[in-house]
Order: structure tokens, then sequence, then C-alpha cells
């Protein structure tokens, strides 16, 4: 189809015309303007579509997310619906039970939404400040790091490691995404240094 | 993956081994039904439980867990028995034909050069006679008693079809059948692909498994072929992707090496790293590593890494052990040797084995820091759960930090899935909260610690200060940016190396193939493998273009593969010697007289003469390895390992323990049961539910609503043999922790014959913990042992001993 229509305009088109069809060929043309108040607009046609991939698997099905407002354009977008892609080669639009219902992933309950910090000993988290949060970080690193750093091995070469300190870092980040993890990491001397290939 | 998953359509006989696709790749394995139905190809499940992949299988045998490798030498011994073998492809493109060193040999299930008091080989004599021309010598009439071929037959020799049924419980008229049906593959018109996951990978000798089958591929002729190779199904999104990156103790991007304490210095580094071709023309890729070598250490340090430093090589730590894998480091914890610990979208509480341990462990430190979109058990390691997790937090002076980050639909990058694409995704959504991103949370902690060294002074800080970080906001670097850095661009003028008249980049293009990639600092690069994944012509990994001309599965215009975006590997090795394909209705790229060309990205410099340069073009053999000479820790063949925890000895070696190299660590040592232990007398396997993904569907009520409690799964015969009922609360126990489930009792599950025994199997799924949204449970970690894979350190999640009883309901709160 050599027509530069999106998916969605195409389904906005779509819906009306079936809707004035149908009606005027049952003979109801005098009730036509009544009657299509009572039709609901297709609830997806006034969303955002992305295209996104599942993240759980490695099969990565190509999905799309039905949201309310544009992060593109700078707006607040809540996510609605995803779907299977059906122009994706590999799944051709299907899901499985797991990216079937992704959405509710995205909004689980317990999804993180702020800092927590647990004390020595305490028996529950409370709340603290990103800036807070990452100047202890920061200040730990940085201590830890110049009390254990081995420079120097017995025979005198040069060794350069960290090992009082540990990264274990995902297995469903971006790419874009490990590889600052991993300029950060390994830039600081750490060896401990694993990802979730195995498990 | 060597191949995609929409070329699996191309096959003509699919084997699970190792793996449960339709349970745990829905959606991949629909391209198994699609080469069922349209092509007529056959399905053959082999696993110790009657799965949803084997309820759809045209044939299925059952195996007990661990003992995948005499049922594969078995198979090899058969195929060379009845003469199933691709003599052409085995003759010119495997190692068949080269002669290996007089001493090396094999007794009692072990390799020449074995050391019990080290545990580990002397691997000198486990390689080839070298000739005084540097070649290697061959007897390409197959004759020579030690060439590979004729080792490998007196190797397979004692896996006859009575042993694969004595030690794999596989009865022996089963094996025979599949045999059979595997046979046919040898022809070059028919093939088989091979589809495995943690099913082979989680094992004490699971890279051995895996090599294998690949063997079996290689003497069938399948590797390289359109239907065929050996697709590692992969367990998360993008952890093909995390590997690649180099997030590992000892890579850097690529497949290249963190350097030993051995390696002093660059000179010594790249000594090793010649690798000159061993068999006259061939193309040894890996020739090339100094270029990748330096493009990374340029786009890591910059000007600060320059030809009179060495590229700056003491910025690289030096390793003193093989690696600093997560066992490792949970083992260093335990002794009070690790103060701080980030887990970034990792949840190892319950992913790594002997959760006592763990939980031990990470009481040791002085800060853990998580960052996840979910709240995790490991974020909660020191709080009270009852028998879910039984902590005095009083006691635990860890300090948590806890942090939102984003997840999938609010984050924009590229995930590299099973097939090596590299897939492009946009956000659609808003984070929740004050949710960040990982890019974000990363930047803050590296420019804080950086100020401090900056402000303070402190040990060592040239790597640090000299980082690169010329992002537009070095507060937020973005996806662009990175995944151009990781691509590579030209640093200077970059001329062809075979024409220098000829442009191939200009200084601040980026470049669009490794092959631009230069050792004289020139070029950056951060993932050489990933180089035309970004170029001048913009995101390749974003194309959409879903055409697939005469329906091949290749799919060349979606997306980007590395290497080079080519969907098949070592795709020459489906054209004959004369570079005609072996399957002209299978036809990936053939050779056109002058040069390489067809459906796919030739993986052979494409003016490479067939016949005379040979398709294995990363060994400098040219050729693929029956023998793998000492690559390996645990031989350069498979050979029968039992378990570390098992119910009979090895057959072979009564006193051999497991994989006689594998790493033990002193303090759990004595943490194995005894070989036929009559308190741990079953065989306990882990595996996944299609219901569920990992430890993070949990979370999810949808999910958590369908498979809602843990379970273990036993056969009707046990569970009339232990008095329980269906549904009924049990506890399992091993010798390093105890768990209580419902039990689950089915006909999925029989109990087999192994060496005169009968042997239960219990099935211990892995997907519940103690937060989220389904009831509170436990994880096989809770049961299985910290040892790990000889050459790799993937845990032995798939084969451990416990026991069963009935046990009290819980009490109703």
């Amino acid at each position: 189809m050599n027509i530069d229509l999106s998916r969605r305009g195409f389904l906005r088109l779509a819906g009306a015309g079936v809707a004035a069809t149908s009606l005027g060929a049952m003979g109801f043309g005098g009730a036509e303007a009544a009657e299509q108040a009572h039709v609901r607009a297709f609830k997806l046609a006034t969303t955002t579509e992305t295209r996104n991939t599942c993240p759980y698997c490695s099969v990565a099905c190509g999905i799309i997310m039905y949201s309310k407002g544009d992060v593109k354009a700078g707006e607040t977008a809540e996510l609605l619906h995803i779907e299977g892609d059906a122009d994706h080669p590999t799944n051709r639009g299907t899901l499985c039970p797991k990216g079937a219902a992704l959405k509710d992933f995205v909004h689980a309950p317990t999804r993180l939404t702020k800092p927590r910090y647990r004390a020595a000993g305490a028996s529950d988290f409370q709340d603290i400040t990103w800036e807070e949060a990452l100047d202890k970080i920061a200040r730990a690193m940085k201590d830890d790091r110049d009390a254990n750093f081995i420079q120097a091995n017995e025979a005198g070469v040069p060794v350069n490691r960290w090992t009082t300190t540990g990264f274990l870092a995902a297995s469903a980040t971006t790419n874009e995404t490990a590889w600052l993890t991993y300029k950060t990491v390994r830039s600081m001397g750490i060896v401990g240094f694993d990802n979730q290939a195995r498990v | 993956m060597t191949n995609s998953w929409t070329d699996i359509k191309n096959t003509d006989l699919v084997i699970v081994m190792g793996g449960n696709a339709a349970e745990a790749h829905p959606c991949g394995f629909k391209w198994v039904t699609e080469a069922k139905h349209h092509r007529g190809a056959k399905l053959i499940v082999v696993d110790p439980r009657y799965t949803r992949t084997a309820s759809v299988s045209d044939y299925y045998a059952p195996i007990r867990p661990g003992s995948d490798i005499v049922f594969l030498m078995g198979m090899i011994r058969w195929m060379i028995e009845n003469d199933k073998v691709q003599w052409d492809y085995v003759r010119n493109y495997t190692n068949a034909s080269f002669l290996v060193k007089d001493e090396f040999g094999w007794s009692d299930g072990l390799f020449t050069g074995y050391d019990e008091e080290k545990r580990d080989y002397d691997k000198s004599s486990w390689d080839y006679k070298m000739g005084e021309d540097g070649f290697v010598q061959t007897d390409p009439t197959l004759q020579d008693p030690r060439c590979v071929w004729n080792l490998l037959k007196a190797h397979v020799d004692a896996y006859t079809p009575e042993m694969v049924e004595r030690v794999c419980g596989t009865p022996k008229d089963k094996f025979l059948h599949i045999a059979e049906m595997i046979g046919e593959c040898s022809s070059p018109t028919k093939t088989m692909t091979s589809m495995y996951a943690l099913g082979w990978t989680q094992h004490s000798k699971g890279a051995q498994n895996i090599r294998g089958m690949a063997m079996l591929q290689l003497i069938l002729g399948n590797i390289g072929v359109r239907g065929g190779g050996m697709n590692a199904l992969r367990g998360h999104s993008n952890i093909q992707g995390l590997t690649d990156i180099g997030l590992m103790s000892n890579l850097i991007p690529g497949y290249l090496n963190i350097p030993t304490e051995k390696e002093a210095d660059w000179a010594t580094y790249m000594s090793t790293r010649g690798f000159k071709p061993i068999v006259p023309n061939q193309v040894s890729y890996w020739q090339n590593y100094p270029k990748f070598m330096v493009s990374f250490m340029k786009a890591m340090w910059g000007d600060a890494a320059t030809a009179e430093n060495d590229w700056a090589y003491h910025y690289l730590p030096k390793l003193d052990v093989p690696a600093y894998d997560g066992m490792r480091m949970f083992e260093l914890m335990n002794h009070g040797k690790v103060n701080l610990y980030f887990c970034q979208g990792f949840n190892p509480i319950l992913s790594f084995p002997n959760r006592g341990k763990m939980t031990e462990a990470f009481s040791k430190l002085k800060m853990l820091v998580v960052m996840d979109p979910l709240t995790t058990e490991t974020s909660h390691f020191w709080q009270n759960h009852g028998i879910h997790n039984d902590v005095d937090s009083a006691s635990i002076q860890t300090e948590v930090l806890e942090l939102p980050t984003t997840c999938f639909a609010e984050d924009e990058g590229a995930l590299v899935n099973s097939g090596r694409w590299l897939q492009w995704h946009w956000p659609g959504a808003t984070p929740p909260g004050e949710a960040k991103h990982d890019t974000w949370i990363m930047a803050q902690i590296f420019l804080r610690v950086k100020k401090l060294y900056q402000d303070e002074g402190g040990v060592f800080p040239d790597p640090i200060l000299n980082l690169t970080w010329d992002y537009r906001d070095p507060n937020d670097p973005k996806a662009d940016e990175l995944a151009r850095e990781m691509n590579g661009r030209a640093l200077a003028t970059v001329y062809d190396a075979a024409d220098p008249t000829k442009v191939m980049a200009e200084a601040g293009q980026q470049l669009s193939s490794f092959g631009h990639y230069r050792d004289d600092g020139s070029t950056m690069g951060g993932c050489w493998i990933y180089a035309g994944s970004w170029t001048e012509a913009g995101n390749m990994m974003a194309r959409r273009d879903n055409t697939d001309p005469d329906d091949t599965g290749m799919f060349l215009n979606w997306a980007f593969a590395w290497p080079a975006n080519r969907r098949i590997l070592y795709n020459a090795a489906s054209c004959d010697p004369q570079g005609k394909p072996w399957d002209p209705s299978r036809k990936i790229i053939e050779w056109t007289g002058e040069k390489w060309e067809g459906y796919d990205v030739p993986d052979m410099p494409v003016t490479a003469r067939p016949g005379e340069v040979r398709p294995f073009i990363m060994n400098p053999e040219g050729a693929s390895r029956l023998f793998s000479r000492g690559m390996m820790r645990d031989g350069p063949f498979p050979t029968h390992m039992e378990p570390f925890e098992a119910p009979i000895a090895n057959v072979f070696n009564p006193r051999m323990r497991g994989n006689p190299v594998a790493r033990v660590f002193e303090s759990t040592a004595d943490q194995f049961a005894a070989i036929g232990d009559p308190e741990f007398p079953f065989v306990a396997t882990s595996y996944r539910l299609t219901e569920h993904f990992h430890y993070w569907t949990k979370h999810n009520p949808v999910n958590a609503a369908l498979q809602p409690e843990f379970f273990v799964e036993i056969s009707e015969e046990l569970a009339a043999e232990r008095g329980i009922a269906r549904g009924g609360r049990v506890r399992v126990w091993s010798k390093r922790g105890e768990v209580w489930a419902k039990a689950v009792v089915t006909k999925r599950l029989r109990p087999m014959q192994i060496d005169g025994k009968t042997v239960h199997v219990i099935g211990i799924p892995l997907h519940w913990g103690f937060v989220g949204a389904a009831r509170k449970g436990f994880g096989p970690n809770s049961l299985t042992s910290q040892v790990g894979d000889a050459n790799v350190e993937t845990p032995e999640f798939k084969a451990f001993m416990v026991n069963i009883e009935p046990s009290a309901e819980e009490p109703v709160a």
C-alpha cells in the first residue's frame, strides 16, 4: 500500500467507515447522527504507539505499546496497552502468557518509585533522597578503593585491581547501559564483575 | 545461536535436549511448529521430564539429569559405526585428519596430565603434531592411528547403546530409534538443528555437553547451513548483549580478555595473541586482535592511550585468578573480604546456589546497593519473613540502598536476542515516581567518585580521571551517544588496507565495519563486533524492513546482527569445496568464480577461494575442531563425568567425583552428599514454567494468579513410595538446606533404571520468593551446591541429590 498512513490513522478511518456504512444499509438514515453519538471511539485511536521488544526471554518479540501522552514530545505518558507487533519477523504479532501480561509488569504494585535506605541493624527501610544516596555510595566507594586497591603484586608487576568491591550487572538492561556500566566499573579497577548469563 | 529463530523453519529435524523451548521460549518455538507443518520436519525431545515441548514431539526419550555426555558420545559412536557421516564436510571442514601428539591419551575416565592435588590437567600433550614448516601434520586419508578421527573413534568406543541405557536410563530401543532419525541428517540435503538452554549449561561439565552436540553436528555437516546449527536459546532478553560487551570479570567487549598478572606488559599480552594460521592459506581472523584491542583502549581513554604508553595498558586490572566470578565473590564475601557490592537488575539471593551461604555472605557486607525496577529478595535479605527468610535483622549490620530504575517501557536502546540481532527500542511511558534510567545512575556514581578524586587525590586516580566522557550532557549520557561509541569512529583519516589512496572514513566519521579498525590509534571503538550497527548512514539497529527475498528466513534489513549483519555463522560451510551449496534448495551463499555472494553476508573474505580457504575463519586451522586441543580445562573430547552429587559412581572410575577439575571451595567441600548416600536418594533438577519469567513475573498479579504457589513435581510411584498425597505439603531437603512445597504428582516424571537401581527424579521449579504478588515460596537455590562448570563456572542447578517427606500443613494465620 503506497499510502503514508499510520496504523492508528488507519484504524480511525476504518472504524468510522464501518459505523456509517452499516447504519445507512439498514435504512436508519435519519437516526444516523443520534446513533453515531453512541458509537464509542476506538480507545487506542487516541494513543501514542511506540515500538519496543519484550524484556523477558531472548526471543525478543516485537511489541507495540499504546500510551496516553507522547514521551518523544516531552509529554507525560501513561501506558495503557501492549500487544504483539504483527510486523515483527520473529513473533508476527503473537505473545506468550508472560508477554501478554506485560502491561501489568510495568504497573506492578512492587515497582520501586523512590530511593530507600536500610540502616545497619534496622528492620525496615526509610526514604532517602537521590542526592544523599548517591553521595553515600560515592563516599563508600572512594574510601574502600583507597584503602584496599592493589597497585602491584609481590613481584612488583602493576596489577591495579580492586577486589573488595564487586558489581553484578543485569540481564535485561540495554547495550548502552551495559557499556556505560562497563566503563565505570573497569575504570575503577573492579574485577569482581559479573552478569546474569549463567543463572 | 549460530542461526536465528526464523531460520528454524528451514530444518528437517529439531532436537531439543537441555531445554524446553515450548514453555520457556513459546513464540520462538513457533518456528519449530512452522517447520513441522510446512516442511514435514520432525521433533525429538530428550529430557528427564515429559515437558510441553515433548508433548508435541514426534519422539521422546527420558534421560537422567547430568548424563548427557554419555548419550551424545553414544550418538557419535553410532554415526561412525553406521557410516552416517557427511564425509566431504568432515574431511574438508573439520580437524579429523590432523595428527595429535603421541603422548596424548586417556585411561580411567581421565586424560593424560591429571594432577589430583591441583585438581587440574597439564594440557601440554593435548595438541597437534606440528611440522618443521610451522603447520599441522595431517593425514587426509584418515589412516594414521594418531589422526583426530581415529582417536575420536577410540574415545567413543565405550559409549555403546548398552552403556547409554545403563548410565542415562534411556531405554536402548529409544536411543536406537533416535539414532536412526538423526543419522538421516548426515545427507548433504538433510539437516538437523539443536536447541538447548540451561538444561545443558547448568552442570559442572556444561560446556562439554554443548561440545558433544557441536561435534555431532559437524560430523553430520550441519553447521553453517540453513536449518542447522547450534542454537543456544539464551535466557534473559539481553544476556547476549551483556556478554558481548564483556560485563564479566575476565572479559573486554567483543570477547577480548582482561590481562592476567603473567602478562606484565603489552608485548607479553600480545605475544600469545598473534594467531598465525597453522594450516597454509587460512584466514585466522583473530590475527586482527591488536586492532580491536587498541581501538577499545582508545574508546576508554582517548588521548591518554598512546603508542608510547602501550595504549594505557596498566589502566586495566590484571587478574591473579582465572576470574572473580559471582560464586568466587560470594565466597570472598563470606570470608569478610568484600565490603561493598552492587546488584544492577539482578537478584542473586535467589539466583545463585546455596541460599544459606548467600545470606551469610551478604550479612558480612558493609554496604549493598541494589538498582532495580522492582523490589527484590536481595534488597530485603536482612528482613525476617518466617521460614521463607529466617534471619535476625538486628544482627545484620549491612547498610542497604535500594534505587528505583526504569524498565523497558521507559527507556531507549538496543537488546541482543539469541540470534545476535541488535534491536532498538523506544520509550513509551514516563518512569514511575522518582525512578531513573540506569545510565543516569551510573553517570552520577562515576562523576561523584571522579570529583572526590579530583578534590582529595587518592590511590591511582589516572584511569578514572582520564576516562573518556564527552557526552552532550555529562550527567546524563544518551543511548545514541553510547551506541555510536561502541560502533567506533575514525580519529584520523582511515585508508583502505589494500589501496592506500582510497579513504574509508574521515576523522570523526562513524566506521562502517570492523575491517576499518586500526591498531595505530587512528580509530576508536568500544565493541568491535558491533561495528556497523551505527554508521554514517544512521542507526542500523532501528531498521524495520521485514522483507525476506525467496523466504530464506534471513531478514537482512531487519535490525542489525553481529558480526557484520551476518545471520548464519560459518555460512561458507553451507557450500562444498567448489563453493556450491551442498543443498541448492537451501542456498545461503555461493562462489561465483570470482567472489562469494547470496542471501546472507558471506562469512569469508569475499574473494577468498573455496577449497583453498576453509570456512571456520576464526580458528587458525580454518577448520572446526572435533578435538579441541588445550582450549578447555576438562578435556579435548567430552568424557563422562557424573554430577558432584549422583546416585551412582562414575562407571569409568568410581574414585572420580563430579568434574575432576571443577573448582570446589574448601568451605563447602563437605556439603556434598556422598555417592549413593541413603539419606539423599533422589535426583533433583530445576526448571521453569511457561507462566512465569525467572523471579520477575511473580510481581505481576496476572502471572501470580496463573501460577500462584511454589510446588515440586514427583512421579506417582515416588508419591506412593513416600505416602505423599496429591497437593499435599512436603519437605524437600539436601545437604545444604530445606524447602516446603505443595506436591504435584504427575505422569510426566517416571522412575528410571540406572545401573540396576531404581532412581526417582524430582522437579523443582524456579519462580517464587518472599516479595511480590504470588504466595511466598522458595527457589531451588536453597538446595543446590556452590560448584560450577570447570570452564565457565555455571552453577550445577540441574542435577543434585535430595530427600522428600510429607509435612504438616502450614498453619493458617
